[in-house]
């Protein structure tokens, strides 16, 4: 429990002069990336504590207003770095609603799968940072020998391990083979034993539960009124996700429970991002099986989606097609409306809001990432904990700047 | 679910519903905007999820120059609703949302640090994502891609002058 002796001390400047301000970053190994807080301390405990951000501020909504629905995919990943093919899924998910594009069954199941491995791929390094910055190394290697086995998989998909710009309007670079879906099987495979030995490693580790539990406690209310999302939310015991609540992609047909828990502490917010990776284990499993044939671009709205490869190079009617939809000149017809799409994405509710002015550029190419909302009510969780509890927090909240700033 | 009818009531028949896609958009003159968001609060919209501002200067067929965003949320029924308003200088005034939805306070100062929209009765308004000494506001249309020149005559200070 918090003690609340630095709240019931007289608020007078002068009587405050024994309070210390501690600068914690811009460069600190336990933010991970560039993120600054200016904390005012009594002894050890946190009195206040101010976010300064912005260091990574590199207008990307300025750019996603000057290239069209397919190069900003190339930025759209570089956001969230940690689960880039998540961030292109709820980039393509708000154009394709905007230009009212139905996607091919294979498709939509296709990427239901590359949103539930990235689901697996931000978890995994989420949990293994946050035992990292508490003092527990092994988690964490664990968990990337299993996201290098991610990154793989995606990496045979769309050649790319890192910053993939797989997804299209209308579909995907390429399709995935066989060899790719008995990749997918043999992860599934050997994912399990490693969640475990992490579930071992950290779920009834003593020193675990000392560092997380009862820490960053954020009640119901306050996760509804400051606009927490996805597993800081469901970790105060707000039923809320996007996937069933709103259904995209094929998650109305996937049979998965929405993890929830009234702690919200970090140790909660750890318990649901585990127990969220056995269900994307379910929802991978599923979606695998059930995989439909048939193409995996739309084809009825042929002068929207890119035309495939080989008939690019080989025919003249290929390559017409694909001048058609590139040139700036040519393009398609967007409808002169605004929408705002979200997805769920492993960090919480990633929305896009575009407003469509006729060309294939957005006017506008708003996201609401969910690492600014949450960073936003860091404040207000911090409060009152020790020095050392700022690093366990920060790293339940799973702060990531480049989303973060943008 | 919210009908148009009970808002326009309350606060007049200038509010317009439209619907796109799943989105339902209701619009609401600058002068009722605190009003409505209050009367939503109470209603049960009680997650703010996401705001934003457009810049309407190069939009075909606006009257208005900026037009501002709410996307409420009603975490029990999940119903989503997008509140909008609009506004067009020099009057770049809007009553703060943060005494209702604390998750303003974030999203209002980035609306004000790339649009230079002003929250009256915002705790905290400050630049957010721009450093402080920043004059321009980005978003705006009128500001170009490659910025006027800011990067290029930052001062450098170097370890001899520091």
């Amino acid at each position: 429990m918090p003690l609340t002796l630095a709240d019931t001390l007289p608020t007078d400047s002068t009587e405050r002069e024994y309070l210390w301000t501690l600068n914690f970053g811009p460069q600190h190994p336990a933010t991970h990336t560039t993120l600054r807080l200016v904390l005012t301390l009594d002894g050890e405990r946190v009195v206040d504590a101010v976010p300064y951000i912005g260091y990574l501020h590199s207008g990307f909504e300025k750019l996603g207003e000057h290239l069209d629905f397919n190069q900003y995919v190339t930025i759209v990943d570089r956001m969230n770095y940690v689960s880039p093919l998540a961030n292109e899924i709820a980039w393509h998910h708000a154009v394709e609603k905007l230009l009212g594009i139905e996607l091919t069954p294979r498709c939509v199941y296709l990427r239901t799968i590359l949103a539930e491995l990235m689901r697996l791929h931000d978890h995994l390094l989420n949990v293994g940072t946050t035992a990292l910055d508490l003092g527990a190394f092994t988690a964490f290697l664990y968990g990337f020998e299993q996201r290098e086995k991610i990154y793989d998989i995606v990496e045979f998909a769309s050649g790319q391990r890192f910053h993939t710009s797989y997804t299209r309007v209308g579909g995907v670079l390429l399709d995935v083979n066989d060899e790719w879906i008995s990749r997918v099987r043999k992860f599934l495979k050997e994912f399990p034993p490693t969640y475990r030995e992490i579930d071992k490693l950290l779920t009834r580790n003593r020193i675990f539960i000392d560092r997380t539990k009862g820490i960053g406690v954020l009640t119901r209310e306050d996760a509804v009124n400051f606009g927490a999302t996805g597993p800081i939310a469901r970790a105060s015991g707000v039923v809320r996700d996007l996937r069933k609540d709103e259904p995209y992609l094929a998650y109305a047909d996937l049979d998965f429970q929405v993890i929830c828990s009234t702690g919200g502490d970090c140790y909660a917010r750890y318990l649901c991002r585990m127990r969220e990776m056995g269900e994307s284990l379910k929802i991978i499993e599923q979606a695998l099986e059930n995989l439909p044939s048939g193409p995996v671009n739309v084809e009825s709205v042929s002068d929207v989606v890119l035309p495939a490869k080989p008939p690019v190079y080989r025919s003249i009617e290929g390559l017409i097609q694909h001048f058609e939809v590139l040139m700036p000149n040519r393009g398609y017809d967007v409808p002169h409306e605004e929408i705002y799409a979200a997805t769920e994405s492993p960090n919480g509710e990633l929305g896009f809001y575009i407003a469509g002015d006729g060309t294939t550029r957005a006017y506008r190419a708003r996201t609401r990432p969910p690492s600014y909302v949450h960073f936003g009510l860091f404040p207000h969780i911090i409060r009152g904990y020790q020095l050392s509890d700022v690093v366990a927090v920060l790293g339940s909240i799973n702060i990531i700047a480049a989303e973060l700033d943008r | 679910m919210l009908e148009l009818a009970t808002l326009q009531d309350r606060f007049g028949s200038e509010i317009t519903e439209s619907t796109f896609r799943d989105n339902r958009r209701i619009v609401v003159p600058l002068a009722r905007i605190y009003a409505v968001l209050e009367f939503l609060h109470r209603g049960g919209f009680d997650m703010l999820a996401e705001m934003t501002a457009v810049d309407y200067l190069e939009y075909e067929g606006a009257t208005d120059r900026f037009g501002l965003v709410y996307v409420l949320v009603n975490t029990t029924t999940g119903e989503r609703l997008i509140l909008r308003t609009h506004l067009s200088p020099p009057e770049l005034e809007v009553p703060s949302a943060y005494p209702l939805w604390k998750s303003a306070d974030w999203l209002e100062r980035e609306i004000y640090d790339m649009f230079g929209i002003v929250f009256t009765g915002h705790p905290d308004l400050r630049r957010i994502l721009m450093p402080e000494e920043f004059t321009a506001f980005p978003l705006r249309k009128d500001y170009p891609l490659k910025g006027r020149g800011e990067r290029h005559n930052f001062p450098v200070i170097t370890r001899a002058e520091s």
